[in-house]
């Protein structure tokens, strides 16, 4: 920008000002006005209110399980028996790839005991998000006679990755534990995920 | 490569026009633009791969005009295009293995360019600008695929999303906040179909505008040829495009059609996956989830990494690195034909990248993914370490010193007329 010598006001001149202040105001605009344009993709009003599903937990027996949508997302809940309830106690949270229990709602840094994954009293039941954490495939485990993987979880047959009984990744390329989503017990046998 | 204007209105409208916009003249000078005589059929790619961005452009517009982008109608919709609409079988059996075809034809034409240095000065910006139509290429057909809504579009979609959850590695949060916003949801639907039908519509008009731009700085410098040394005598080391060459890509282009022909109208399915013919099932993942051909290279990268981000990264790194193979290439030869070393170094990226779509295919499992590992190290290895070791340490084969010297018969090459006119 040529900057014309006014003898009043020295170098910069009202005329640069103004440029830059336009310019600038401009530039506020077109980012103003790109906000929109790029937030309208993000989850929409609908989608957001789509919070809660509530499923009635009776008719599920020990050692079965069931998969119910909550915001598009299928959610598996396992009625564990005794001895995969201890399968997954006794693990040391030391021993697992991804320390954090995974909580939805809670601190981050929980760590991923099965206790911490589970609501008190209710250890029999397991509820998480079956999603893979490693690309979103759905693991094997939830139908009689699906592959389980090695520690008698889920397996998913995308790229290998496989989880224990409380939902925590043990091998493969997944980073996180199966997720665990906000939910509460409503009464004794019906739960509210949401 | 700058050339006279040839061209001079003849009736009184055009000469009227021409002084008003001489379009005219623009594309009757394109037309004949000086074209190196020595090219071999392998150069006919560029004009078949104009053919297939033309073709999918047309009966994308058709078939559109048959389709709903809406989850629960989509993959009825295409059935129904299949079996109701007059020759919606035609049109989409068609624009489906013409997306096939269209990748074929460009990865002849990339490996081409590689082999005859066809990205090397003063021609860095036309390689780049391809590489970004490969990769604008790469995002419509994948955009494509998912329209079907069949269970390996939803999983793929799934999956490829999935990539940019990776960057909750680095930042709590923002690969879920990034992937939910391509999602607009929590999870693949309907939302994400609108906007993946809306893209796949809007970007074959950027993959014309860059061909545009590709074929502008084609323009500047002139093609390349088998030789890889520049024209220095125009009259008699070129011919113009129109009719010579014009006519030669017509014969490849019948000759590729022909292929075309045999898969559309007896195996239209061959190149595609049974388990796409099957809905989307948002509960349900398909035992084995494969990507269509094209990209089978690239899935075997992502796939024999074990970390997430990584894999994700070295996938995206294997197309970037093409950007900079102008500047990794140390060699002052172009064609491969005169580098005795190097051309054992390019059969092996050849048989690498193919050995890469094999173990794309098949399981994860045991041995597939150590050979997936290796293969990825030398796919790497051969751009960013054997590219700038050989040019430097390779003593290129005797070079003929003008291009007529490779088409001439040496009998009658006296060395006189040929040669002795000096370059202006």
């Amino acid at each position: 920008m040529a900057t014309t010598y006014d003898s009043d006001q020295g170098d910069v001149s009202r005329r640069d000002f103004i440029y830059i202040a336009a310019t600038a105001f401009a530039a506020i605009g077109a980012a103003a006005a790109l906000w929109p344009a790029i937030d309208q993709m993000n989850p929409d009003a609908s989608a957001l209110s789509l919070a809660s599903t509530e499923v009635d937990l009776s008719p599920v027996g020990v050692g079965q399980a069931i998969t119910v949508l909550w915001r598009g997302k299928p959610i598996f809940i396992r009625h564990r028996t005794p001895e995969e309830i201890k399968a997954a106690q006794d693990v040391a949270v030391a021993d697992l790839k991804d320390p954090h229990a995974e909580v939805m709602g809670a601190p981050s840094n929980l760590p991923a005991t099965d206790a911490n994954r589970t609501k008190p009293g209710k250890e029999s039941w397991l509820i998480a998000i079956g999603i893979c954490t490693h690309l979103g495939c759905i693991p094997k485990g939830q139908a009689p006679g699906d592959d389980r993987g090695i520690y008698g979880g889920w397996f998913c047959p995308c790229h290998g990755s496989v989880y224990d009984t409380s939902g925590r990744i043990r091998q493969g390329p997944a980073p996180r534990n199966l997720e665990i989503p906000p939910y509460d017990f409503t009464t004794d046998t019906k739960i509210k995920i949401g | 490569m700058s050339h006279a204007s040839t061209y001079e209105p003849k009736t009184a409208v055009t000469r009227w026009l021409d002084s008003r916009l001489p379009i005219i003249r623009f594309a009757a000078d394109f037309m004949v633009f000086p074209t190196p005589r020595n090219l071999n059929y392998i150069w006919t790619f560029g004009a078949i791969l104009t053919f297939f961005l033309v073709m999918q452009i047309i009966t994308g517009v058709i078939v559109a005009m048959h389709y709903t982008p809406n989850t629960a109608l989509a993959f009825d919709s295409i059935e129904k295009m299949m079996r109701d609409v007059n020759y919606g079988w035609l049109m989409r059996y068609t624009h489906m293995v013409g997306a096939s075809l269209f990748f074929l034809a460009a990865y002849i034409h990339l490996f081409r360019g590689l082999y005859y240095g066809s990205y090397k000065a003063p021609r860095e910006v036309l390689w780049m600008i391809g590489v970004a139509i490969l990769i604008v290429m790469i995002a419509t057909a994948f955009m494509g695929y998912s329209l079907v809504w069949g269970q390996m579009s939803f999983w793929a979609v799934t999956v490829i999303t999935n990539l940019f959850s990776s960057f909750d590695s680095i930042i709590p949060g923002l690969g879920t906040a990034i992937v939910q916003w391509i999602w607009g949801g929590f999870a693949v639907d309907n939302a994400t179909l609108n906007r993946l039908f809306s893209l796949h519509y809007l970007l074959p008009f950027v993959i014309v505008a860059l061909v545009a731009l590709h074929i502008w700085a084609l323009h500047v410098p002139g093609s390349n040829n088998p030789a890889g040394i520049e024209v220095r005598n125009q009259e008699k080391e070129t011919l113009p495009f129109h009719p010579y060459f014009t006519t030669k890509d017509a014969l490849a282009m019948v000759v590729f059609a022909m292929l075309f022909a045999y898969l559309v109208f007896y195996v239209p399915n061959y190149l595609g996956d049974a388990v796409n013919y099957v809905p989307a099932n948002q509960l349900v993942t398909p035992p084995h989830i494969v990507p269509e051909w094209y990209f089978l290279p690239f899935y075997a990268i992502l796939r024999a990494i074990p970390s997430k981000l990584g894999g994700v990264l070295l996938m995206f790194s294997a197309l970037v690195v093409l950007f900079f193979v102008p500047w990794l290439d140390t060699s002052r030869v172009k064609s491969t034909t005169y580098r005795p070393i190097y051309r054992w170094f390019f059969l092996a990226l050849v048989i690498d990248v193919l050995a890469l779509g094999y173990l794309g295919a098949i399981p994860p499992e045991g041995n597939a993914v150590i050979a997936a590992r290796l293969f990825t190290l030398y796919y790497f290895a051969h751009f960013l370490v054997v590219m700038p070791i050989v040019g430097l340490i390779e003593t290129p084969r005797p070079m003929p010193s003008t291009i007529s010297e490779t088409f001439t018969h040496k009998a009658k090459d006296s060395g006189q007329d040929i040669r002795a006119v000096p370059a202006e």
